[in-house]
């Protein structure tokens, strides 16, 4: 009995490891200019933790076979060492293991959080509501108009609450279902949540951020492929969570120009 | 304590008198434990069937199930789950497991039951106050099923409850009028439960200890059934509040979670000043130590059972029980961790990342010692040590996917995703579930007076590890892919490629399922045709094996033993067998802790 739990164990750590290591399911290409970072970063983990991981349950494994056989007068052993060279082993190795995941890591949290988004970043608001996303881009003045939430009505396409009679910022502000973005181009995502909590989520650009109700939140990112990629919705909000996505479509910035006019006329 | 002080005080109380004073309004502990472990079966059975239906609903989303229609007829019309019914589900399943049965189960069916044996005490410090947690945990449970029978349905939130969702009300969507209240009723109750269920284990632990029963001659499972009472009491003490301010905001208009000027459904709301933020600081620091009172008394347990299947002390008594500390008191230091991508300041993530990786190191010394304590022991397959091993492989198998969790730039991929529900569900889901399998397989003998059939127990333990890790392997590759947990179909393009992946998990989950019907027979047909069930059937040493099985109801026949050993004398030379009990007054030459040896 004992024997074949560790055979089992056996195959499950390696039928474990089997997809990992062939990369059957993994992270998509990533397309941002932050994303090597933590790619990087995930890989290193991969490595450390699938060590780990495959030599406990070998080693689990392994004891089990070696002392469910004891013959009857057989004395009790010690491991090597005793547990004052298991506990040094779990200090030192898991503690260098801490400080290098923990300390050179945070490099590519820092590179998203931590750096301002460049003066030339281009500003596009995004409003998370049950079950959709807005985005709205300034307009020619480059300038965003304010929102009156008392005037947002779904019914009227007053997604944001403008008031475009009286508000001369919000003229030419442009409101569409889809996030176009010119290659190469670094973006200024000005995040708000209209009713619940609502998440941000792009695969390909490694991004994920909560919309906070009565918070205003940003970031900042550069896509690097030209492409149409999915925007959802991560933070559970309501019925229609698993529905609420958009999409952003990555473009040259000739292509980003024309589609910029499709939707000025559009409005 | 020394063995000379003096006796220690002890509640006494006459025998019970009556059906309802002996089964139902008992203020005996060990009767109070079985009531716990039966609620938690009720609750783990009823949790079950939720995520079979959810898992239904993921790869057969237009087929009727069965008898639904039923049950629910306005939330399932014609038997078929709608996307909020499936939200209903999940956060049915997920309030049902964490609190009902995870910390049910191993910390308060077991810890009530055999705590005070295990330090020589006739009860509890407080009977009274014993019986009212599990009373008012009872009437918790009781508002929790009765949101799947009112109005709109249960809520939807998810067991995290996130405001403002959680908080303004039935505008929000189905099930978030009356069921969402209920919810936060129930939780409010449990937490009044398990306030006094931990401030209980405390003092009994403290106070009523046999004479020579000094703190470290206590057993492990013991010590993190302390361990964790104190973890509980501080961690329940934050929710208590927290789901008083969710029912104020709902109820009586006030905003602690709910920020001005929000829109929903077409409607702004009259609110102003709360923080959506300071719930998830509330609840989270509730939420992560209560992972920990999940998983430490399934790893007491567990070390309790190795210790007696490998007939030899852990290398080290003392620093399992100093790394069990070090998980409670670092579990307080980590609830950000969970809102990494939660909007709140970038710098904090990075200071809540430290202490969640250092906790790597307590789990792994816990992990070695463990593993290292099987080198040259003599062990003993039976269904209780099965249960033990799977333990110890699920939690390092949980264990290792947090190292990506703990670093936020990898959170940033794999927060929300399945990689996450595979991470918990394997280390304090299916890991703590095994101590409860591995404690009743080892504990049933004790508990009802009759053996478990062992053959049955054997083919449970087969197919339910090797089913645990067909179902929530596969829940990280999906996550590593990009699928977004909560999400009641899969109407992605990006995702439909996946559904394969979740066709294989929902078969899986379905047998391995049935397979706890084997444990269901095995546990009714035990109880009543069971082999009888000697007074120490498991050669073991700690005091609960000195008495009768089952014990009478003051335990100890009126006689307080008093304690001459470590609670793990095994692998003794010289002894009559391998072992000596702690109660054994016999001057054999034991084998003394040696610290770090």
């Amino acid at each position: 009995m004992a024997k074949i739990f560790a055979i089992t164990l056996i195959i499950i750590a390696i039928a474990s490891a089997v997809p990992i290591i062939l990369h059957t399911w993994y992270p998509p290409p990533d397309i941002s200019t932050h994303g090597a970072l933590i790619d990087e970063q995930m890989a290193d983990t991969m490595i450390e933790a699938g060590v780990s991981f495959l030599a406990a349950q070998i080693i689990l494994a392994v004891f089990i076979w070696w002392f469910s056989t004891s013959k009857p007068g057989q004395k009790i052993k010690n491991f090597p060492g005793g547990a004052r060279g298991l506990v040094a082993a779990a200090i030192v190795l898991v503690g260098l293991e801490v400080l290098a995941l923990g300390v050179f890591g945070q490099k590519a949290w820092a590179n998203i959080y931590f750096t301002p988004p460049g003066a030339n970043a281009m500003p596009i608001q995004v409003q998370a509501g049950q079950f959709a996303f807005y985005f709205r881009y300034p307009g020619p003045d480059g300038k965003f108009g304010p929102i009156h939430p008392e005037l947002i009505n779904e019914a009227t396409q007053n997604i944001f609450g403008l008031d475009q009679d009286h508000d001369q910022d919000s003229k030419d502000d442009i409101v569409t279902a889809q996030m176009a973005v010119p290659v190469n181009r670094e973006i200024h995502l000005l995040m708000h949540a209209k009713d619940v909590g609502h998440s941000f989520y792009v695969r390909e650009l490694r991004i994920q951020q909560d919309f906070v109700p009565g918070l205003d939140l940003s970031l900042h990112f550069t896509a690097t492929k030209p492409g149409k990629y999915e925007i959802v919705c991560t933070q559970l909000c309501g019925l229609g969570h698993y529905n609420m996505k958009a999409y952003l479509l990555v473009m040259s910035q000739e292509d980003f120009d024309n589609w910029m006019k499709q939707q000025a006329a559009a409005q | 304590m020394d063995e000379t002080s003096q006796a220690p005080y002890v509640e006494h109380h006459t025998p019970p008198q009556g059906f309802i004073r002996n089964y139902v309004f008992s203020v005996d502990h060990k009767i109070i434990g079985k009531q716990y472990y039966g609620l938690a079966l009720v609750a783990v059975l009823i949790g079950m069937v939720l995520s079979w239906l959810m898992r239904i609903h993921l790869v057969w989303p237009n087929s009727p199930v069965p008898g639904l229609k039923w049950l629910a007829h306005t939330s399932a019309p014609n038997g078929v789950i709608t996307p909020e019914y499936y939200l209903s589900l999940m956060t049915m399943h997920g309030t049902l497991m964490v609190f009902f049965v995870l910390t049910n189960a191993p910390f308060a069916a077991f810890g009530n039951y055999f705590l005070p044996i295990q330090i020589g005490a006739e009860d509890m410090a407080f009977p009274r106050f014993n019986m009212m947690s599990f009373w008012i945990t009872f009437l918790a449970f009781c508002f929790l099923i009765a949101a799947f029978f009112v109005g709109d349905g249960p809520p939807i939130s998810g067991w995290t409850a996130y405001a403002p969702l959680s908080a303004v009300g039935a505008v929000a969507g189905p099930g978030q009028g009356t069921g969402q209240t209920l919810w936060g009723l129930s939780i409010a109750t449990f937490c009044i439960a398990s306030l006094l269920g931990s401030l209980n284990f405390i003092s009994t632990t403290l106070d009523l200890r046999a004479r020579g029963m000094t703190l470290m001659r206590m057993p492990l499972s013991t010590w993190a059934w302390f361990i964790t009472a104190c973890i509980a009491l501080l961690a329940f003490a934050v929710l208590l509040p927290a789901c008083g301010l969710l029912i104020l905001d709902r109820l009586a208009g006030t905003s602690f979670f709910i920020p001005a000027n929000l829109v929903v459904s077409d409607q702004i709301q009259p609110h102003s000043g709360g923080s959506p933020l300071l719930w998830q600081h509330l609840f989270w620091f509730f939420g992560h130590p209560e992972v920990y009172i999940a998983i430490l008394p399934a790893m007491g347990i567990v070390s309790h059972i190795l210790i007696n299947a490998m007939r030899r002390p852990m290398l080290s008594h003392k620093v399992l029980i100093y790394s069990m500390m070090s998980l409670g008191f670092l579990s307080y230091m980590v609830w950000g961790h969970h809102m990494f991508v939660s909007g709140m300041n970038p710098l904090s993530s990075l200071m809540f990342s430290f202490p969640t990786l250092v906790i790597t190191i307590p789990s792994t010394i816990l992990t070695l010692i463990w593993i290292g304590s099987l080198y040259g022991c003599k062990l003993r397959i039976t269904s209780a040590s099965l249960f033990a091993l799977g333990f110890v492989s699920l939690f390092v198998s949980g264990g290792v996917s947090g190292f990506f969790l703990a670093q936020p730039s990898i959170d940033v991929l794999l927060h929300a995703t399945y990689f996450v529900v595979g991470h918990f569900h394997l280390v304090m889901g299916v890991a703590a579930i095994f101590g409860v399998f591995a404690g009743t397989y080892f504990w049933f003998p004790k508990m009802f007076g009759r053996m478990m059939n062992e053959k049955l127990g054997k083919l449970h333990f087969w197919l339910t590890f090797a089913g645990a890790y067909l179902i929530f392997m596969p829940f990280h590759y999906l996550g590593m892919a990009g699928n977004v947990r909560r999400y009641s179909a899969f109407v992605d393009d990006y995702l439909l490629p996946l559904m394969p992946v979740h066709r294989f998990i929902t078969i899986a989950a379905l047998a391995t399922g049935a397979a706890q019907l084997i444990f269901l027979y095995n546990l009714i047909h035990s109880r009543f045709r069971g082999k009888p069930a000697a007074q120490n059937p498991w050669e073991a040493t700690s005091l609960e094996w000195t008495v009768p099985s089952p014990p009478p109801w003051d335990n100890f026949g009126g006689k307080i033993p008093v304690v001459y050993h470590d609670p793990y004398q095994y692998g003794i030379e010289g002894a009559t067998d391998d072992y000596v009990m702690q109660n054994d007054p016999k001057n054999i030459p034991t084998v003394p802790e040696e610290g770090l040896r």
